[in-house]
């Protein structure tokens, strides 16, 4: 019995360290159980209930027969939002045609400020196609979470209201049925060749 | 020998002194709506080591200094400095996406086609007003819309 039971257990033993043995010898070789592993389909979904700027309450459906291009900011942001938003009206008048098969969206991280008429006001100024969303301050950190963005508010004496919005500047190309295709920032490269891609995978 | 190089030296000083500090391609973003910041860039170059430490202007109750520093995470976020240094032969730009004057409290609305004024004070004791073009809320750079 006594036996037995050390068997038992120096087999597991052995197990065990041959497993980690193996374990460590692929991972210093760099083999199959080493390193990231990329699934091919990342955890970023298009999924929302928000109110567009023409206050109708809209779900990521509404857009399911086109792509989205989507973008998180707020209007009191002086640089990154309105440097991105230019950007997205460039690829989009450069992607002529096409344009009307993707919907350009900008959601904001500021609900409170950002109601209705202020998105109505702020989008147009940048392109006639742009959709500004907006909602509670808990839909809008909904939507921010199925994206996997990032937001926070930053006090700071010198702002407006006293506080900023720190966000992720990212661009995110999304497929009609609101899985995620790529992700692109302002800046990496020019609107041209972003909207040349993007015309490649519509 | 040497002390007429010095002298002469001496001599030019205070020519070089005034015509230290360039500043080229200034501009400023149009406001969208009241009552939000908005931002001007420009790009500078001094000829001896100096630095920018305010700027002002009338239609603004502040101007702050603004460079985005990507953290551990890879997360950008804004930062405000005090100061841009300045060193001979090195051009520091300011442009979209990246170190930016932040315009607060403005007492009107930025419009497209007017220009804005701004005062800029240096550490060597040195002062500049330039006036720069007020483009459109999209421009991307000085020679924007």
């Amino acid at each position: 019995m006594r036996f037995a039971r050390l068997t038992l257990w120096s087999m597991a033993f052995l197990a065990l360290a041959g497993f980690a043995l193996v374990t460590g010898l692929n991972l210093y070789l760099g083999g199959e159980e080493s390193g990231v592993r990329y699934s091919g389909e990342a955890d970023v979904r298009s999924e929302f209930t928000l109110t567009d700027h023409t206050g109708r309450q809209v779900t990521q459906a509404d857009y399911s027969d086109r792509w989205q291009l989507v973008f998180f900011g707020f209007t009191h942001c002086p640089d990154v939002c309105p440097t991105t938003l230019a950007y997205m009206a460039s690829v989009l008048d450069r992607l002529g045609g096409n344009a009307d098969r993707v919907a350009p969206i900008f959601i904001t991280v500021d609900p409170a400020r950002d109601t209705v008429p202020v998105m109505a006001e702020y989008v147009s100024a940048f392109h006639p196609r742009l959709i500004g969303l907006t909602g509670s301050e808990a839909q809008t950190a909904e939507a921010a979470r199925n994206f996997r963005t990032w937001f926070e508010r930053s006090d700071d004496a010198s702002a407006p209201d006293g506080y900023f919005m720190a966000h992720a500047g990212h661009i995110y190309l999304m497929r009609p049925d609101g899985a995620f295709e790529a992700v692109y920032q302002e800046g990496g490269q020019s609107s041209e060749a972003l909207a040349e891609e993007i015309r490649k995978k519509i | 020998m040497r002390t007429y190089i010095l002298l002469a030296a001496m001599a030019f000083w205070p020519i070089s002194a005034q015509a230290d500090v360039t500043v080229r391609d200034g501009w400023a973003r149009a406001s969208v709506l009241e009552s939000r910041p908005t931002a001007a860039y420009l790009t500078l170059a001094s000829d001896r080591e100096d630095q920018l430490i305010g700027i002002a202007s009338p239609v603004a109750g502040h101007v702050t200094i603004h460079a985005v520093k990507a953290d551990a995470s890879g997360v950008s976020r804004m930062v405000e400095i005090d100061a841009l240094n300045m060193f001979p032969g090195k051009t520091v730009t300011l442009a979209p996406g990246g170190m930016h004057f932040m315009l607060l409290d403005l007492s009107q609305k930025l419009e497209k086609g007017t220009t804005l004024p701004l005062s800029l004070t240096f550490a060597s004791g040195a002062t500049m007003q330039i006036s720069v073009p007020v483009l459109g809320p999209g421009a991307s750079g000085p020679q924007g819309d």
